[in-house]
């Protein structure tokens, strides 16, 4: 299956073991999440809530495109990239 | 030893070492409620970040090492009403006889169960999917800026199917099967901002505390005043109007002597105006009333002549000891202590974050 680059920011590192960048299985943002809760145990909860929707605060970049759809297919050598959303200082 | 939740952490406090404190464990997590647990010396805490979903963790060393939940609380994934919790907030354990039950409220006005010492949760489908919950919750409205929450969960130490609960907003609510079924106990008290002055449910408990030594008593701090029930009695009495009148008797946190069932502490709060939650004419007091309300006593010997701090729901508590500790923590990050039954206080520790709970730690 598609191995995806996932850049993990900082408030989810303790759950990577510190780890910036791992790599995770999936063709759609969905997969790629369960796949990175099957490694790093947690993980998912904190960005998707119980009824699979994106926290309000949390974003997830497919390549460079923002995107809230947890079925948006994963195509390529395409990098998936958590955040959180900023604001102020 | 007192286990303090903070905006920005949790920190444990000596009582014995005033100015000494700990670094932060959890450093830039929101720790709304830290709980030592009296059967075991666990400790739980009610969990978040601004960002990231809400969780638990517990820790078997005092706060030194913490693990996280291996199932946070949650609602039911794919249920109708398709509610998320935001913030795991006010945590109890239950009772001797059910020794790893513990209980968690949230916001939304979730309740959840664990069954291993805080470690897997559940939701409580007896609460959350109770048929009037959508209207005593007023859902899908929220009613306060941070979230309607559930709170004050009480387990009645003669039989641990026994339980109330406080929404705010929503009301005080009992239910003597284990949570299966749930019914409004809030006649008696006033809901003045409501259309009708004293409606079945649609109260604002802020915190209710039931006596352990006699746990047919009940008080409840509201924003509606100061209340005490004797049951069977259905009827809260509305004690606060025993408080001066220019102090009042609105406030959040209401605390109870570990065997005393007639002796109670509150911290008034300006509820006039737009609610500034600070203290009357900003002069920090504690009240305390020796006879279940009939009377109340200013405890101010140490406390600044003026400030403009809060004190929130579960940020006072009291120890077990003889004379018994009272403690308080402020907005500003201050805790307070009084060896005396509140006869006299000392700042025990400055410069914290805003806190917003204080217990005490059981050895484990």
């Amino acid at each position: 299956m598609n191995r995806i680059t996932v850049r993990i920011p900082t408030p989810l590192r303790s759950y990577t073991a510190q780890a910036a960048v791992v790599t995770a299985a999936g063709t759609t943002v969905a997969e790629v999440l369960a796949d990175l809760d099957r490694q790093f145990r947690g993980l998912r909860f904190r960005v998707v809530d119980e009824q699979n929707r994106l926290r309000k605060h949390m974003k997830i970049f497919v390549g460079e495109e923002s995107v809230r759809d947890l079925a948006t297919p994963l195509t390529g050598s395409v990098e998936l990239t958590l955040m959180q959303a900023l604001s102020g200082g | 030893m007192l286990l303090v939740g903070t905006r920005k952490g949790i920190f444990t406090i000596r009582p014995d070492l005033p100015g000494v404190v700990a670094d932060p464990a959890l450093l830039g997590h929101i720790a709304q409620h830290v709980v030592s647990d009296p059967r075991s010396g666990r400790i739980v805490a009610a969990v978040g970040t601004g960002h990231l979903g809400p969780t638990v963790m517990w820790s078997d060393d005092l706060g030194t090492t913490w693990t996280e939940a291996r199932r946070p609380p949650a609602f039911r994934s794919g249920e109708r009403l398709e509610r998320a919790l935001r913030a795991t907030f006010w945590l109890t354990p239950s009772v001797a006889t059910e020794p790893d039950v513990w209980y968690l409220g949230g916001s939304p006005q979730g309740l959840f169960r664990s069954d291993d010492a805080g470690d897997t949760w559940s939701p409580v489908d007896g609460w959350n999917d109770h048929p009037q919950w959508e209207t005593w919750c007023e859902w899908p409205d929220e009613n306060t800026p941070d979230g309607s929450m559930l709170h004050s969960i009480n387990v009645d130490p003669r039989d641990a199917k026994h339980l109330y609960l406080g929404l705010s907003s929503g009301g005080v609510f009992e239910s003597t099967d284990h949570g299966a079924d749930w019914a409004p106990l809030n006649q008696g008290c006033l809901a003045s901002f409501a259309p009708v002055p004293d409606p079945e449910f649609g109260h604002d408990p802020h915190c209710v505390r039931l006596h352990p030594q006699r746990p047919d008593r009940l008080y409840q701090q509201n924003h509606c005043g100061i209340y005490r029930i004797d049951r069977p009695s259905d009827r809260w009495e509305r004690i606060g109007d025993n408080m001066p009148t220019d102090i009042g008797d609105i406030g959040f946190p209401i605390e109870l002597h570990p065997r005393d069932p007639d002796t109670v502490w509150v911290f008034p709060m300006d509820g006039t105006d737009v609610w500034p939650r600070t203290s009357p004419g900003g002069r920090p007091s504690v009240y305390r009333s020796r006879d279940a309300g009939q009377s109340w006593e200013a405890c101010t010997a140490g406390l600044p002549g003026r400030a403009w701090f809060t004190v929130k729901r579960q940020a006072m508590t009291t120890d077990l000891g003889d004379p018994v500790g009272v403690y308080f923590g402020t907005t500003s990050g201050e805790v307070w202590s009084s060896v005396d039954e509140g006869d006299t206080w000392s700042c025990l520790a400055a410069h914290l974050p805003e806190i917003y709970s204080i217990e005490c730690a059981h050895a484990s």
